[in-house]
């Protein structure tokens, strides 16, 4: 990681994070889906981060959105679980040839098969745990349900969209 | 002892993935109970301030209803002063002084809110400076919005009637018959009256006020009107859905009650409530 890159990543961290705070806060489709866009900040950051450092990205972002969303660990919680079954997952789901250096895990470097196999997995995980400790207590396990898949779908749509305009194509070195 | 060092060293990663997930859980319930600790969440100086710079910019979008709805409320208080004040050829005295001025009203607004999750809370812009206390009572001219829970020098953290966890002791205007109100978690403007006998009944369309029991709320707020009435499955008591006055996806200026004869109420019942040795 070099410095620049280093900056690059610090100013998306806010960006992903007022966003989120700000107006999609307060963007819920029907009553259930939820878009929690931020989780695209763990999962296009280069698969060179070790385990570690991404833990404490994850548990610092999530506690920070957290604090908006009057929800006190909840989302930092599940951003650390995400955060923990990244690196493996990305090792499991490695493309014959393995992958090229300094290329982050972006839907136009690595095309949108590899891109739904590695984000939906990782997403679920989050949203589901998410829920599930904010409906912890009660029956409701439909809507449980229904949050889950929906907020999967609104999340992963604005994603995508967001990454093939934002982010750029890189080549390999 | 090297061999163990080697092997948590390998272990590192999932170490600290476990002590995270473990102060996560910890904060979750600290800040669940209902003593829980207060300065990590929304109505702290630096998201407070943050907030209530978000809503400057985003009342503005919504001040058609917010003036509409303070218009009808100035309207019934008019009518209020208009049947309190005696007319000057009527003799007036007051007759038991110890039921006036139990309860003291203030204005707030809403900076953050939230009604899609299954444990929401509000923010409001006045704190422990403006006289904002823990346990206060939060309604608007709709009906009951929920209970301050926590409070900073700015601001005050409320909970939500949108909270599965909050009951609000209420009754039925009509026949006087006491229930709670609690929210079931599925639709943001719906709510359930608990406890109400099979016996009594209950039709769609009467109002559901609070009871004043609990010292929380002054008698006779708006909770909401009967919607469904059903025998419950397997209960002894009805069920019944009541739609909630309040719209909880608009909420804008909202007022603070405070009972100052609260604290001796409660000391009383808890003395009664302990058996004398």
């Amino acid at each position: 990681m070099t410095t620049v890159k280093i900056i690059k990543y610090s100013i998306s961290f806010f960006i992903f994070f007022l966003i989120q705070v700000f107006i999609l806060k307060d963007l819920v489709l029907f009553g259930y889906a939820f878009c929690f866009l931020y989780v695209f900040f763990m999962l296009s950051l280069p698969h060179e981060v070790p385990t570690i450092p991404l833990l404490l990205i994850g548990f610092f972002l999530g506690l920070l959105i957290d604090l908006f969303y009057d929800s006190l660990g909840i989302h930092a919680a599940s951003t650390v679980l995400l955060a923990f079954f990244r690196n493996p997952w990305i090792k499991v789901i490695m493309p014959t040839g393995g992958y090229d250096d300094n290329v982050p895990p972006t839907i136009l470097n690595m095309g949108l098969g590899w891109y739904l196999f590695y984000c939906l997995p990782l997403i679920l995980l989050h949203h589901f745990l998410f829920f599930y400790i904010d409906t912890l207590g009660t029956q409701l396990y439909l809507p449980l349900v229904t949050r889950v898949l929906s907020s999967m779908a609104f999340t992963f749509l604005l994603g995508t969209i967001i990454q093939a305009i934002f982010y750029k194509k890189e080549r390999g070195i | 002892m090297q061999q163990i060092f080697l092997f948590l060293y390998r272990l590192r990663a999932f170490i600290l993935f476990l002590v995270l997930e473990l102060l996560a859980s910890g904060i979750i319930f600290t800040h669940n109970s209902p003593q829980g600790a207060v300065f990590f969440n929304s109505s702290n100086k630096f998201t407070g301030s943050l907030l209530s710079t978000k809503n400057n910019v985003v009342s503005y979008f919504i001040l058609h209803s917010t003036n509409r709805a303070l218009a009808e409320k100035n309207a019934s208080l008019l009518n209020r002063i208009e049947r309190m004040t005696t007319s000057a050829d009527s003799a007036h005295f007051s007759l038991d002084s110890t039921l006036n001025n139990n309860y003291n009203f203030w204005s707030a607004r809403v900076i953050n809110n939230s009604i899609h999750l299954s444990q929401n809370y509000i923010t409001l812009n006045k704190g422990s400076m403006d006289g904002v206390e823990d346990g206060m009572g939060v309604f608007n001219e709709q009906g009951i919005i929920g209970r301050v829970k926590g409070t900073s020098e700015h601001f005050a953290s409320v909970i939500s009637l949108l909270h599965t966890d909050l009951l609000i002791s209420s009754k039925i205007k009509k026949t006087v018959v006491f229930g709670s109100t609690k929210w079931d978690g599925i639709n943001s403007d719906e709510a359930k009256l608990l406890y109400v006998p099979r016996h009594v009944q209950v039709e769609p369309g009467q109002e559901i006020v609070t009871s004043g029991y609990n010292a929380v709320f002054p008698e006779g707020i708006l909770v909401g009107k009967v919607k469904e009435v059903s025998e419950g499955s397997d209960t002894n008591y009805l069920d019944i859905t009541i739609s909630l006055g309040a719209d909880f996806s608009k909420l804008n200026f909202v007022y603070l009650v405070k009972n100052d004869l609260r604290a001796e109420k409660d000391s009383l019942e808890l003395e009664m409530a302990t058996p004398n040795q």
